[in-house]
């Protein structure tokens, strides 16, 4: 099963609760499958970016195996307002 | 079975003993050579990753990236005047890039590590960056950041 940005925003919806995504398919730009992607989810709250971007790799653990690049920005709702808002 | 012995001898060759035993046991040890090689590479990562204040596993060497992303990490911390560091050039070497992944539960190439500690990728070090995190980070670590200087002078 090839990755898309489809399966990829569908299960971050699904796993950890993303009000938010943004996947950004950049493989043109690169050898391989390759993605950036914007999270919003409230499960951010309080967590370190470390531990931020583990949620999100945990979630796409298996199609990471197939992405040869990946790239992920990771925000709380708030931080996602105060973004829009600038 | 001469396959499983060369691979067995291949990861035992220190041991002279165990290729002697290879010979009754081919399956059996070639399983727990693997073990052995696996546990091995493991605590090589743990030594890695500690010798050095701060350690980057990248794509490339610091004079010569490979890769945006390993060159986006070099060119944040050169920002900073952390030109000293240990770097390991995963596309030299197998081991030490699946190694690594496996060793941070990290899926991607660039890693750092500050004092033996995982930081993570590109995307952490820029937004850290970016925050002022990494300044701070750097002085636990013993280390002025030029930026703080740059600050000074302006």
């Amino acid at each position: 099963m090839s990755v898309t940005p489809d399966l990829i925003r569908e299960k971050l919806i699904a796993e950890i609760g993303a009000i938010h995504v943004d996947v950004e398919d950049t493989s043109p730009n690169r050898c391989a499958a390759s993605f950036k992607v914007l999270v919003v989810s409230p499960q951010f709250e309080g967590k370190a970016l470390l531990q931020r971007h583990r949620l999100v790799n945990n979630c796409l653990a298996e199609e990471l195996k197939e992405i040869h690049a990946f790239e992920q920005k990771t925000l709380t709702p708030e931080q996602w307002e105060k973004q829009k808002a600038q | 079975m001469n396959n499983i012995l060369r691979s067995t001898a291949r990861c035992l060759r220190p041991g002279a003993w165990h290729y002697r035993t290879a010979q009754n046991n081919g399956e059996m040890l070639s399983g727990w050579a693997r073990l052995m090689c696996s546990s091995a590479g493991q605590k090589n990562m743990e030594e890695m990753v500690k010798k050095d204040k701060v350690v980057v596993f990248m794509k490339g060497t610091p004079v010569q990236p490979m890769c945006g992303f390993s060159n986006a990490v070099v060119q944040i911390l050169r920002m900073h005047g952390v030109d000293s560091y240990a770097a390991y050039n995963v596309l030299d070497d197998q081991d030490i890039r699946e190694g690594i992944k496996s060793f941070s539960n990290w899926p991607t190439i660039p890693q750092v590590y500050f004092n033996g500690e995982f930081v993570g990728g590109c995307d952490i070090l820029l937004q850290m960056h970016q925050s002022g995190d990494l300044v701070e980070e750097l002085q636990k670590l013993g280390i002025r950041s030029a930026l703080l200087d740059q600050e000074k002078q302006s």
